[in-house]
Formats: C-alpha cells, sequence, structure tokens
C-alpha cells in the first residue's frame, strides 16, 4: 500500500508530467486561457490516462513483450518494435469509445468535455505516460496508480496556470513579450516551484 | 491563395513563420532533449526526416483518403515511420537513443508532425509537401539547437561534449549554472527567444486582451 501511495505523489508531484517533462506542452499552452476550459480538459486527461495506462500495460505484458506469446507456442517472437504504434491505436480508439459512451449516457459531461476529447489524442503527456510505463515496467496495480497520478499532475498545473493567466491579462507586459511569450516565463516560474518536491524522497 | 515558390515554402517556416514561435506547435516533446547538443542533434534529424517523409506520403494519398478517416491514416503513415526511425537509432545510435528514452517515440504526438500533415500536405502536391515538412523540421531544429546551445554552455561548460569553459570542480574557473540543465530554464530560453524573434519582427507581435490607457504621473501631495 505505502508503495503505491508514494508512487502516486511521485507522479502526480516530483514528476510532473507537464513540468517537469514537458509533456501535453501544445494543449497545455493553447487551453490555458481560462479556467473553465482548463478544468474540463483537466479531468478529460485524468479519465483518459487512468484508462490508457492500464490497457496498453495488459497489452504490453501479454502480447508485445518478448516471450510473452509464449502461450500460443511462440516464445521466441519479439514484438516490442510494433508498441508506438499500437499505443497509439489504443489510445485513439479509447478516446473514440468514451465519447460514444459519455454522448450516450452522460450527454451532461459530453457536452462539457467536446471539444477536448478529440484533441487529446494528440497530447503527448497520454502517449508519454504509456512509453514511460513501458521504460519502468510497471505491474499492473503500478500502472492503474501511475496513470491516474500522471493526469491528476497534468490538471493541476494547467488549472493553476489558467489561473495565473486570468490575471496575467491586466498587467501591463513588453511588447514582444506579450502572449506566448510571457506564458513560457509563467511556467518557468512554476516549474521552478515544482523542482521544490524534488527534494523530497520517497 | 497566390502562388507560392519552392523556396519559399522551404525557408519561410525557420524565422518568418517558426513552428515554436508563432505556431505554438511541437514544443511537447522536444524540451527535455536539449541539455546537450549531441542528443539535441539527433533528435533533430529525426524530426526533420518524420516531418518531411510524413508530409511527402499523406500528400501522395491526399486525393485517395475519405475526409472522415484522414486524422487515423495520418496517424498510421506517422506511427510507421517513426518506428523506422527508432529501429535505426537503436541499431547504430544505441548511447543516444537511450539518452532520447520515450522522446523519440512522442514524435508521433509531436504537433508539428501532424498539424503540417493536416494543414499542408491534403492540400498541395507531393513535392512542395516534403520541402514544407523540412522547412518545419528546420524551423524546429534552430529553435531547439539554440536553446541547446545555451543549456550546454553554461550548464556544463561544454559544446557536444567538448569542454569549453573549464569548470571549477576540474581545476578551472567557470562556475556551472545547474539551473540550466534543469527544466525550468528551457522555458524561460524559449520565452526570451520569443521575446527576441518577435522584437526583430514586430508584426509577429500579439494583439493586447484589454488595451492599456498610459501611466499619468501626478504628483502626490
Amino acid at each position: 500500500m505505502e508503495h503505491y501511495i508514494s508512487l502516486l505523489l511521485k507522479a502526480i508531484f516530483i514528476e510532473n508530467m507537464a513540468l517537469a517533462f514537458f509533456l501535453g506542452m501544445c494543449t497545455f499552452l493553447a487551453i490555458s486561457k481560462k479556467i473553465e476550459a482548463a478544468t474540463g480538459l483537466g479531468i478529460a486527461v485524468v479519465v483518459v490516462l487512468t484508462l490508457t495506462v492500464p490497457v496498453n500495460n495488459l497489452i504490453y505484458n501479454n502480447i508485445l513483450r518478448e516471450g510473452a506469446l509464449s502461450w500460443a507456442g511462440l516464445p521466441d517472437v519479439d514484438l516490442s518494435f510494433l508498441g508506438l504504434i499500437t499505443y497509439i491505436g489504443v489510445i485513439a480508439a479509447i478516446v473514440q469509445i468514451m465519447e460514444m459512451i459519455l454522448d450516450k449516457y452522460i450527454p451532461a459531461l459530453y457536452s462539457a468535455l467536446g471539444v477536448f476529447l478529440p484533441l487529446i489524442t494528440v497530447n503527448c503527456a497520454i502517449m508519454g505516460a504509456a512509453l514511460f510505463m513501458v521504460e519502468r515496467d510497471y505491474t499492473f496495480g503500478e500502472s492503474v496508480v501511475y496513470g491516474f497520478g500522471a493526469g491528476v499532475g497534468w490538471a493541476l498545473a494547467i488549472v493553476a496556470l489558467a489561473g495565473i493567466r486570468e490575471k496575467l491579462k491586466y498587467s501591463d507586459v513588453p511588447d514582444g513579450l506579450r502572449g506566448l511569450g510571457i506564458t513560457f516565463i509563467t511556467v518557468g516560474l512554476m516549474s521552478l516551484g515544482f523542482m521544490s518536491f524534488s527534494g523530497i524522497s520517497l | 491563395m497566390s502562388e507560392v515558390t519552392a523556396k519559399q515554402v522551404l525557408f519561410e517556416p525557420i524565422f518568418s513563420n517558426n513552428p515554436i514561435g508563432l505556431q505554438i506547435l511541437g514544443i511537447c516533446s522536444a524540451l527535455a532533449v536539449t541539455t546537450s547538443m549531441n542528443v539535441t542533434i539527433v533528435m533533430c534529424l529525426s524530426v526533420i526526416a518524420v516531418t518531411a517523409f510524413s508530409n511527402l506520403a499523406v500528400s501522395l494519398v491526399r486525393t485517395q483518403i475519405p475526409g472522415s478517416i484522414r486524422i487515423i491514416v495520418q496517424m498510421t503513415i506517422i506511427a510507421s515511420l517513426v518506428i523506422v526511425v527508432d529501429q535505426i537509432l537503436k541499431a547504430y545510435a544505441y548511447e543516444i537513443s537511450k539518452q532520447l528514452s520515450v522522446f523519440v517515440g512522442l514524435i508521433i504526438t509531436n504537433c508539428i508532425v501532424m498539424g503540417r500533415a493536416e494543414g499542408f500536405a491534403m492540400k498541395n502536391g507531393p513535392w512542395l509537401s516534403f520541402l514544407d515538412g523540412i522547412g518545419n523540421g528546420m524551423g524546429y531544429s534552430v529553435m531547439l539547437l539554440f536553446v541547446a546551445f545555451f543549456r550546454e554552455l553554461l550548464g556544463a561548460g561544454s559544446l557536444f561534449g567538448v569542454t569549453l569553459l573549464t569548470p571549477v570542480n576540474e581545476g578551472g574557473w567557470y562556475i556551472t549554472n545547474g539551473l540550466l540543465l534543469l527544466p525550468p530554464s528551457a522555458f524561460f530560453i524559449i520565452g526570451l527567444a520569443i521575446w527576441g524573434l518577435r522584437a526583430w519582427m514586430p508584426e509577429q507581435v500579439e494583439e493586447e486582451d484589454y488595451k492599456m490607457s498610459r501611466h499619468t504621473h501626478k504628483e502626490a501631495f
């Protein structure tokens, strides 16, 4: 249990997807102008990550990994080179299925997330989490916790940035720095803040 | 749209329409690889290759793809190209591919590749699309190399792994700036680079959401 809690905290704060690994930056910068939009996107990312990382984990461990196909009488087959295309396919499929389910059963949430769901397929944070899961060799339980934690960390970062940018609208920024430039500096300062978590050893 | 020349397509993305500085594309996977020049160059070459060939391939099949499934077709083309790059790196540059870790795979979700395939290659012929891919890949590389140059030089006192400024702990005089090896510095450098680029080309400056009235200085009494 303790192991899972420390993995969760590590995924949220110390190895924050957005601020320590720069993942999901495009959407992070583009959709962080308003807090409501950022919250919607954040929730969508948490849900998609919590689903896709464990599913990809099962696929990797039972089909792609070297020797994983020994139950089918093929002990020497190593399909791990197919990893990248499989993960992106799984992510796209899950996002599509989720969109249909939400549309049918929870229309309120569907209309709230609406535009953000398709965007998530090309969000590097989702793909990145799947690749980190493979690289670090997580078990199924760990991958559930990691997916959830990574999502929460990313959501936390985008909501915080949206809050700062809403206030920043009223400030007098030098011409060339306005918009994208000052956002980068802001994210840099936030990232500096999050670096202080790296001193915590769990 | 007016007729565009090959030269424009190739060179415009480098400064005047830089994918990172202006289009906000492809910042995702790249910043973490800019701590040293060697790794950065390998990453840049991979991105240029993938963007160019995916643009070429998408442009070749653009009239055959039904509109509703075009995203998944583009995704498959890009993913296959990235797998090829990944396997080549693993075979010939194993050390560097270890350092790049997951970031080669993340070229798939790099918005530049997808953005150019959707935005340019779907509407233009193969040759122009190929050049556009190279141009955008170069625009991206220029920004990355710029960031990596400062991060490696000031952070570790070296370029391409060759020591230029001898650090204090090796008996030299240069006190290395550890911050530049940490993630936040990449954001600062890009922010400042954008500022520089826009000071040079003022037409890229963004509109203000709220117009500030000028400060009025009144004597307090």
